[in-house]
């Protein structure tokens, strides 16, 4: 593998655990989607998703599927930035340590719970609450769903982190013996190693069930960066274009745009 | 390799400094340029051009790079320019980008020789049989020309990005910080540097911090000052050893548990700190707050003022679209009397340390007209709004002002907002209060 300084390979960062729920996970996920449901709330899709009131579980769910897709991204990117990997890196640590202490890192949440990706970035205001507001909601160890009337609608949830969960993603398959050591060093390093050994064909099987367009350097670019040329730069409302792709597309799309990106990781 | 992005983006301005007299103004880019603005003398006869600043030289300092043997492209970005102090009639400075280090030097040429025996005046040699006299030349004035020539470059003393420098009041030696390490260079030296700090951990994976700036003390020149990903902040003295890994102080104010959030550390993060003229404060900038810090406490900053605490509530998708990244950078006026740093929608701020007062203004071209007085802004957040307030949902995250400075002495400063570089000036309080 290359030692490369700029692609810094965080520890305990443990993207394992999410990857393996993923099968587990649909029971949790499906009851939960009940729960919510005999609760009341409305999560029948559409405009309806997105008035739901996601719990602090869920919306802690989807910034940390953000933060591990951003630290991805990082190395496709041409020398990633070495302090906002590390402060990424942080706070997925932090999550994952606050999830472990009341235990809910079993729950996943929902995959596509009908829950369509909002156009718009809806202020999240209870993840930058502090935490004495916070104490009253965080759910119970056996992870059940805090209601919090007065929330707005979180974070859509990223696709190709769904994708990653996915227990059929090949990304994952590389080497299933090895899925039981823990340690996101470890399932890196093999992302790595089959990139530099594989042909192009079967790096495209890698990426498999990755949502491509957020792979699309250009829609990534736009949307991370949040360069004068991308054109959600207008306030706060806009949303990455590479994020609204919804959870049920198709994943083999265009590898167009991932070819080029992998070209120049492995310089085939 | 051929350039992929748009010309303008090339033209966004990556840093400003002023020089220790304040007459000259140097400016990076993206590109790798480098653009030096001179302060006209004030004229009595041309009443419209008191003191203002024309562009005095252009030229390429860095260029973009290919680095082999990790595939990855070196940007020719400028990050960081600092002015050596003035030992003689030409002027230097160095000029960073994200690996490599140039010293330039700026002279002019405002006369030269005319009268040549062997040559006549377009340099060809004369016809020896017309020669009937020897002269001697004579230096004749001719229109001014600037030339930059590059003196030394510091190459390879960094592994990671470079994200400071700074030049010791001994005018000899100067430091270049990156993410885990910095090194202290001579000036005249560039085959060899000494590492003066090294935060890499053992194993990588343990990195959980890294340097995000750093400064010389303006008159000890043992002492620098660090500042972390953390918000942390390490005086070191560099008599205590030769690696200052152990800082003397360390200035951290402690975590307010009741704010805490999981962007707590990420907000933390300083992204500038500069000491002031007078060597007793440090300054220091991280997302949300300036501080000032006295020296001789450690235990908290003395003053802390609020840029846009309207954002606290906005942190996720601040970090959704990695605004809450942004670096920017602060600034002391001359007398240490009042700070300034920039905020989103081409907005500044300034601080006036005695009177408790802030102002917000705008960089923009309808605030730019010459003479025009900047309105005072005002960011509503609810409540009673009044007319020409801006809604902070409608604030350009695209329009940041990351890097500003402030003349040495006068009431001047240059704010960079992408692209275009305003300078301003308070010509009724021109004189430093």
């Amino acid at each position: 593998m290359r030692n490369l300084p700029g692609f810094w390979i965080p520890k305990d960062v443990s993207w394992e655990k999410f990857t393996k729920q993923g099968t587990q996970g649909t029971m949790f996920a499906r009851g939960l989607k009940r729960k919510s449901a005999e609760d009341g709330e409305d999560v029948e899709g559409g405009l309806a998703g997105a008035q739901a009131m996601p719990s602090y579980s869920l919306q802690r769910q989807s910034l940390l599927d953000m933060s591990l897709v951003k630290l991805q991204l990082c190395h496709m990117l041409v020398e990633p930035n070495l302090c906002r990997s590390v402060l990424i890196a942080n706070t997925v640590r932090q999550i994952q340590e606050e999830m472990a202490q009341d235990g809910t890192w079993r729950v996943v949440a929902p995959q596509a719970a009908g829950r369509a990706p909002l156009d718009r970035l809806v202020s999240t205001d209870i993840l930058c609450r502090s935490v004495r507001e916070q104490e009253g909601e965080r759910p119970a160890p056996d992870a059940g769903d805090g209601h919090t009337p007065d929330l707005v609608p979180g974070l859509a949830t990223v696709p190709s982190a769904q994708a990653l969960r996915n227990p059929q993603s090949s990304l994952w398959e590389v080497d299933s013996s090895r899925e039981n050591r823990g340690g996101f060093q470890k399932s890196l390093d093999q992302i790595f190693e089959t990139l530099e050994n594989k042909t192009s064909g079967s790096v495209e099987e890698l990426f498999a069930d990755v949502d491509s367009s957020y792979y699309d350097l250009d829609a990534v670019l736009t949307g991370m960066v949040g360069s004068t040329q991308s054109g959600h730069g207008s306030g706060l409302q806009a949303f990455s274009p590479a994020t609204a792709a919804p959870p049920s597309s198709s994943c083999r799309s265009d590898l167009g745009e991932l070819d080029h990106a992998v070209e120049i990781l492995v310089e085939t | 390799m051929p350039s992929h992005r748009m010309p303008s983006e090339a033209d966004i301005i990556s840093t400003v400094e002023f020089n220790h007299t304040g007459e000259l103004l140097a400016t990076g880019d993206k590109g790798g340029r480098v653009v030096i603005f001179q302060r006209e003398p004030e004229s009595k006869n041309a009443a419209h051009s008191q003191g203002e600043y024309d562009v005095y030289s252009t030229f390429q300092s860095h260029e973009p790079e290919f680095d082999y043997l990790k595939s990855l492209e070196i940007e020719e970005k400028i990050n960081k320019i600092k002015w050596l102090p003035q030992q003689n009639a030409a002027h230097s400075l160095l000029s960073t980008n994200d690996k490599t280090i140039k010293l330039w030097k700026i002279t002019e040429r405002d006369k030269r020789p005319e009268g040549y025996n062997l040559k006549d005046e377009e340099g060809k040699l004369k016809d020896l049989s017309t020669v009937t006299s020897l002269q001697v030349p004579v230096l004749k004035p001719m229109d001014l020309m600037v030339e930059v020539s590059p003196r030394r470059v510091f190459a390879n003393g960094h592994t990671y990005h470079i994200n400071s420098i700074s030049v010791n009041s001994d005018c000899e030696t100067y430091m270049s910080a990156d993410d885990l390490r910095i090194n202290l260079w001579h000036l005249a030296i560039t085959d060899r540097s000494f590492n003066i700090v090294d935060i890499k951990p053992a194993n990588m994976e343990d990195l959980t911090e890294v340097i995000t700036a750093s400064e010389f003390h303006p008159h000890h020149c043992n002492l620098f000052v660090y500042s972390s990903s953390k918000g942390s902040l390490r005086l070191c003295d560099m008599r205590a050893a030769a690696l200052c890994d152990k800082h003397s102080k360390l200035f951290e104010e402690p975590e307010d548990p009741s704010n805490r959030s999981f962007f707590s550390e990420i907000i933390s993060s300083v992204s500038d700190v500069k000491f002031s003229h007078s060597g007793r404060y440090m300054l220091t900038r991280d997302y949300l707050t300036v501080k000032v810090w006295d020296l001789n406490m450690e235990a908290r900053p003395i003053e802390t003022y609020q840029v846009h605490d309207y954002l606290r509530s906005k942190l996720c998708s601040l970090y959704e679209n990695d605004c809450i990244f942004d670096k920017f950078e602060c600034a002391w006026n001359g007398s240490d009397s009042v700070i300034m740093t920039g905020a989103y929608n081409n907005f500044f701020r300034m601080f006036d340390r005695n009177t408790k007062r802030d102002v917000t203004l705008e960089a923009s071209r309808e605030s730019s007209k010459p003479r025009a007085v900047l309105k005072p802004r005002r960011v509503c957040v609810g409540g009673k709004r009044r007319r020409d307030d801006i809604s902070v949902d409608s604030l350009d995250f695209t329009k940041k002002i990351l890097h500003t400075a402030w003349h040495p002495a006068e009431n001047i400063i240059a704010i960079a907002a992408t692209n275009n570089l305003y300078i301003f000036q308070d010509k009724v309080n021109s004189e430093m209060h």
